[in-house]
C-alpha cells in the first residue's frame, strides 16, 4: 500500500496548510453569504424562475471547484522552488503516482468546496432532489479533470511570484468567458469561444440544479480534447522540469 | 582508455561515466560544464568528487542520476541507464540545493518517501541511524539550515540504497552536526554500499574516502588515493613581506616548490612548510608580516589546469 500511504501524507500536508485552506475553501464561502444571505427570499431572480441562493451556490459551485483544482498548480510550483521536485525525480515514484497524487489532492479540496457550499445552499434555502444533487456533483467532478491537468502544466511551467495571478486571471476569464456569472447568449464569437470552453461546460454541469440538461456530445468532446491536451503538455512539461531552480 | 568500455557492461561497476560531456548556454556565452569525464567507481567504494565551485562537480551529479542528459558520453548505473536504478529504488541521492516540503514533521516526511522504495530501512531505524531524535518531531519549516541539512540525509538514506549520491552534504552543518554525519557516512561504507560525495573540502576527502577525483574547469585533472591528491594539492603556503629579494633565491629555499612575488609581498608554495619557514627565516631575517596557510583548493586546481584555464 505504498500509493496510499504517500497519499495519505500528501493530502496531511496540505489540509495543514492553514493559511492555503482558508482561503481556498472560506473565499466562495463567504462571498456566497455576502451576496446570497440578503437575497434569500428572491424566487425569481432575473426572470429566470430559480431561487438567488441556488442560482448563487452553483455559480460559486463552479468557480470555487474550478480554483481548488488550478490550485495544486501553485503548490507544485513551491515545491519546485524548494527543489522537492528534483529530489523526487532520484525517487522510484513514478510519473503516474505522481499525478495522480496531485489530481487526487485537487478533488479532495473541491470535494470540501463544494460540500461546504451544498451546505450553505442548504441553510439559504436550497432544495433539491436526491437525484439532482447526484447528477449535477457527478457531472461536475467529471468537468473538473481538464482543470486538474492545467494545473499542473502551470504548476511546472511557472515560478511561485507567477503563478498566483496566472491562476486568478485565468479563472477569472475562465469564470466570465464560460458563463459562471452572467449566461452566456447569442450566437455570436464570444458564444462560439464560451462553447470551446471547460469552464463552459463545467457551468452547464452546475446548472443542473437549476433545471439545465447536462451535456450533450459536444460537451463531452469539449471536454475530453481539453483533457487530452492538457496532459499531454503537463506531461511534457514535468519530464522536463529537471533543472536546478 | 579502452577499459572503460568494458566497465559500462561490468555489472561490478557501481557508476561508469564515459567520455561525460555537458554544456550550457550561459549569459556570457557558452559554458563547458563537463568536458568529456571518465570515472568508474567499483561496487563498495566510497569516492570523493572532489573540486572547487563551479568544477562540474553538480553538473556530474545531475546526469549519473539522470536529472540532465548528457551532450556526449554515457553515464551508467551498475552497469544499466542511471533512471534505470534510479527506478529500481537503488539510488539515495542529497542533492546539493534543496529544502524540504512543509507541513509534514521530519519523521513524516522521512515515511512519506519511504514509502516510494520497495526495501527502504525503518523509519525510526533511519532517525537513529542519522541521530536525528530530537527534531524527528518536529515540522520541516521550523528546522536550521544545518537541521534541514540532517533531515535531507536521513531522506537519502531512508531508501536503503546501493549507491548514495552526496553533493556537498555537510555545507550549513555544524561541527557537531558534522562529526554526527561523517560516523553514520562510516557505518554505512562498511556495509558495502558504493557512495560518491561531492566537496570542496580536501580533508573530508582525505578523512573519508577511498579514493578521491579531484575535478577543475569541467576535467577530472587527478583520480587516486585521496593521500596523492593531497601530496598534489595540499601544500601549504608561506606568505611574507620581503621586498627586493629574486624569486629564484627563493626557490631554491628548503621545502619550497615555487615562489610568486606579488607587490612588496611573496608567496611560497611549499612541500614541507616547516622546513620552508625555518630556512627563509634563516636566509632573510627581516621577512615580516608572516602567514602560513592551509592548502588553498582554490589556487592548487588553477595551478593544476593552468594551461587549461578559460579554454
Amino acid at each position: 500500500m505504498t500509493f496510499a500511504t504517500y497519499m495519505r501524507y500528501e493530502a496531511l500536508r496540505t489540509l495543514r496548510n492553514r493559511r492555503f485552506m482558508i482561503l481556498a475553501l472560506g473565499f466562495p464561502l463567504v462571498i456566497y453569504f455576502m451576496i446570497a444571505t440578503p437575497n434569500r427570499h428572491v424566487q425569481n431572480i432575473g426572470g429566470t424562475g430559480i431561487s438567488a441562493p441556488l442560482y448563487l451556490m452553483v455559480g460559486l459551485v463552479t468557480f470555487g471547484t474550478m480554483n481548488a483544482m488550478l490550485g495544486s498548480g501553485a503548490r507544485i510550483a513551491a515545491e519546485r522552488t524548494a527543489g522537492w521536485n528534483r529530489q523526487l525525480r532520484i525517487t522510484p515514484l513514478s510519473p503516474r503516482t505522481y499525478f495522480r497524487t496531485k489530481v487526487l489532492t485537487g478533488y479532495m479540496l473541491a470535494a470540501m468546496t463544494m460540500l461546504l457550499l451544498y451546505v450553505a445552499g442548504s441553510l439559504l434555502g436550497v432544495r433539491l432532489s436526491a437525484g439532482e444533487w447526484f447528477q449535477m456533483t457527478a457531472l461536475l467532478l467529471v468537468g473538473l479533470i481538464p482543470f486538474a491537468a492545467l494545473g499542473i502544466l502551470f504548476g511546472h511551467l511557472l515560478t511561485p511570484d507567477s503563478i498566483g495571478p496566472a491562476i486568478g486571471g485565468l479563472t477569472a476569464a475562465l469564470s466570465i468567458l464560460g458563463g459562471v456569472w452572467f449566461p452566456v447568449t447569442g450566437h455570436g464569437v464570444l458564444h462560439d469561444i464560451a462553447l470551446a470552453l471547460p469552464s463552459y461546460w463545467l457551468v452547464q454541469a452546475a446548472h443542473v440544479g437549476i433545471g439545465g440538461g447536462g451535456w450533450g456530445a459536444k460537451g463531452w468532446i469539449v471536454l475530453a480534447v481539453w483533457t487530452v491536451a492538457a496532459a499531454f503538455l503537463a506531461r511534457r512539461a514535468y519530464e522536463r522540469d529537471t533543472k536546478r531552480a | 582508455m579502452d577499459d572503460m568500455s568494458v566497465a559500462t557492461e561490468n555489472p561490478a561497476m557501481g557508476v561508469a561515466l564515459n567520455g561525460l560531456t555537458k554544456t550550457f548556454a550561459g549569459e556570457h556565452g557558452v559554458v563547458e560544464a563537463v568536458r568529456s569525464i571518465d570515472v568508474s567507481i567499483g561496487l563498495g567504494e566510497t569516492v570523493a568528487l572532489l573540486g572547487p565551485n563551479g568544477a562540474g562537480k553538480s553538473t556530474t551529479i545531475d546526469m549519473l542520476l539522470g536529472l540532465q542528459d548528457p551532450d556526449a558520453g554515457t553515464a551508467h548505473l551498475f552497469g544499466g541507464e542511471p533512471k534505470a536504478a534510479v527506478a529500481a529504488g537503488r539510488v539515495g541521492a542529497m542533492l546539493q540545493t534543496g529544502q524540504l516540503i512543509r507541513d509534514l514533521t521530519v519523521r513524516e516526511l522521512i515515511s512519506m518517501v519511504a514509502s516510494l522504495y520497495p526495501r527502504p530501512l525503518g523509519v525510526d531505524e533511519t532517525i537513529a541511524l542519522t541521530r536525528i531524535e530530537e527534531i524527528a518531531d518536529r515540522r520541516t519549516q521550523k528546522l536550521s539550515g544545518g537541521e534541514t541539512q540532517r533531515a535531507r540525509f536521513a531522506i537519502a538514506l531512508v531508501s536503503n540504497p546501493d549507491l548514495l549520491v552526496l553533493d556537498e552534504p555537510t555545507v550549513a552543518m555544524d561541527v557537531e552536526s558534522r562529526r554526527a554525519f561523517w560516523t553514520t557516512m562510516r557505518d554505512f561504507a562498511a556495509h558495502g554500499r558504493t557512495i560518491l560525495f561531492a566537496t570542496h573540502y580536501l580533508e573530508e576527502a582525505d578523512a573519508y574516502a577511498d579514493r578521491a577525483v579531484l575535478m577543475a574547469h569541467g576535467r577530472v585533472v587527478a583520480d587516486g588515493p585521496p593521500t596523492e591528491i593531497k601530496a598534489m594539492v595540499g601544500q601549504r603556503r608561506i606568505r611574507a613581506t620581503l621586498p627586493g629579494v629574486p624569486l629564484e633565491a627563493l626557490e631554491v629555499l628548503d621545502g619550497v616548490t615555487r615562489a610568486e612575488r606579488r607587490g612588496e609581498s611573496i608567496v611560497l608554495a611549499c612541500s614541507d612548510s616547516d622546513a620552508a619557514i625555518r630556512a627563509l627565516l634563516a636566509r632573510f631575517p627581516d621577512a615580516r608580516d608572516i602567514e602560513i596557510s592551509g592548502a588553498d583548493l582554490e589556487d592548487a586546481f588553477i595551478e593544476l589546469t593552468g594551461s587549461q584555464a578559460g579554454s
